[in-house]
């Protein structure tokens, strides 16, 4: 699996994760390359076809970064992408994908460096495991 | 409206094991309203089977439609220019649906994606609940608007059973009793003495299947 390079999409809250990934670029921490930031204007909006779409057309795995619990702009946008998320966990394993390969994390605007370590851990894990076997 | 939910991906691959070409149908009627069977989720159980396939190395081409009504014969007959080289279709719309296309295309093996559960009512966004059986003669007017037939275990038509207790069904210790709930509402309508008049047994043939399919007919619009 040497040689192996994950490549991640990660659905990012405009009010939360998204400028969490862009304090993690302007203060020059590194995240992997493979990355795909895609700006949601709320992570509630994330629905379960965006994330298959982003696994079936080669994701091995997905982030979703919310904003903390009950601090939702929306109002109830972390909670529904919550439930969703574990929605499609279910239809993973049906389907004998590990559901680790899509993950819901909350932060906040300024967690620009938890970004990048969400980001890091994420592909460390993703590289021991392997590609998406379904791509 | 018809309440569906989608069968159990599992089951739905193991029909489809043979296949490497199939047609999946969804309804923009009921089957949508309920989000088991709309365009949405055409899409999601698209890409959901073709990930399991691809996870087994094997290649499965789903060629995706939303009919606007899989029970009317226009629209299924829409779909004719679509089932060209396919070696199977899979629907899911409700049962209505999945049989209309089986009658039109006989030459194509037809697999249900949902299983069809009742007629129903939305309580709250995801939650859905039972409300009419399609009896073919409605006692709504002597019930206060609670259907005995759905809502009963026993489907008793004139009063409650020996096990009604607190308001609760004696089925388990949470199902309200419907016919606690059909005196409250016609007490409190004011209409109690519709307990008195008798509802007969269901008549057989209209109100039963022992003649086969029930069917109307509308004279005025037939052609
Ligand atoms: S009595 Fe109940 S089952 Fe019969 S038609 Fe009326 S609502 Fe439907
Ligand atoms: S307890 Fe009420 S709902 Fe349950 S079977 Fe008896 S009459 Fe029907």
């Amino acid at each position: 699996m040497g040689s192996f390079v994950p490549r991640i999409v990660a659905f990012c809250c405009d009010r939360s994760g998204y400028r969490a990934a862009d304090m993690a670029g302007g203060l020059g921490i590194s995240v992997p390359e493979t990355i795909e930031v895609v700006r949601v204007p709320c992570a509630g909006r994330v629905d379960a076809l965006h994330i298959l779409r982003a696994l079936e057309s080669g994701a091995d795995g997905v982030l979703i970064v919310a904003c903390h619990r009950g601090n939702c702009r929306s109002l109830t946008g972390d909670l529904a992408v919550r439930a969703r998320t574990e929605h499609v966990h279910e239809i993973m394993e049906r389907i004998g994908l590990k559901r680790e390969r899509l993950e819901l994390c909350n932060l906040s605007v300024q967690d620009g460096p938890k970004f990048a370590e969400t980001v890091r851990r994420k592909f460390e894990y993703l590289k021991e495991l392997g590609p998406n076997p379904t791509r | 409206m018809i309440k569906a939910e989608q069968k159990p991906v599992d089951e739905i691959l193991g029909f489809l094991d043979a296949y490497k070409r199939i047609l999946l149908v969804g309804c923009n009627g009921c089957a949508a309203v309920c989000h088991a069977g709309g365009e949405r989720e055409v899409a999601i159980l698209a890409a959901t089977l073709r990930m399991a396939r691809k996870k087994l190395g094997q290649k499965l081409e789903i060629l995706e439609e939303t009919s606007p009504r899989q029970c009317e014969p226009e629209f299924v007959d829409a779909l004719a220019g679509k089932t060209e080289d396919v070696e199977a279709i899979l629907s899911i719309a409700c049962g209505v649906g999945v049989q209309a296309l089986a009658e039109r295309f006989s030459e194509i093996p037809v697999y249900p994606g949902v299983n069809t559960m009742f007629m129903g009512k939305t309580v709250e966004p995801g939650v859905w609940v039972e409300r009419c059986q399609a009896c073919g003669n409605c006692v709504l007017h002597l019930t206060g608007g609670i259907c005995p037939v759905t809502r009963c275990a026993k489907q008793l038509l004139n009063g409650p059973c020996g096990g009604s207790r607190d308001g609760v069904c004696e089925i388990d210790g949470e199902t309200p009793c419907a016919w606690q709930a059909i005196y409250d509402r016609l007490k409190a309508t004011g209409q109690l003495d519709r307990l008195e008049l008798f509802v007969p047994a269901k008549r057989w043939g209209r109100e039963s299947r022992d003649r086969g399919p029930r069917t109307i007919v509308r004279g005025d619009l037939k052609q």
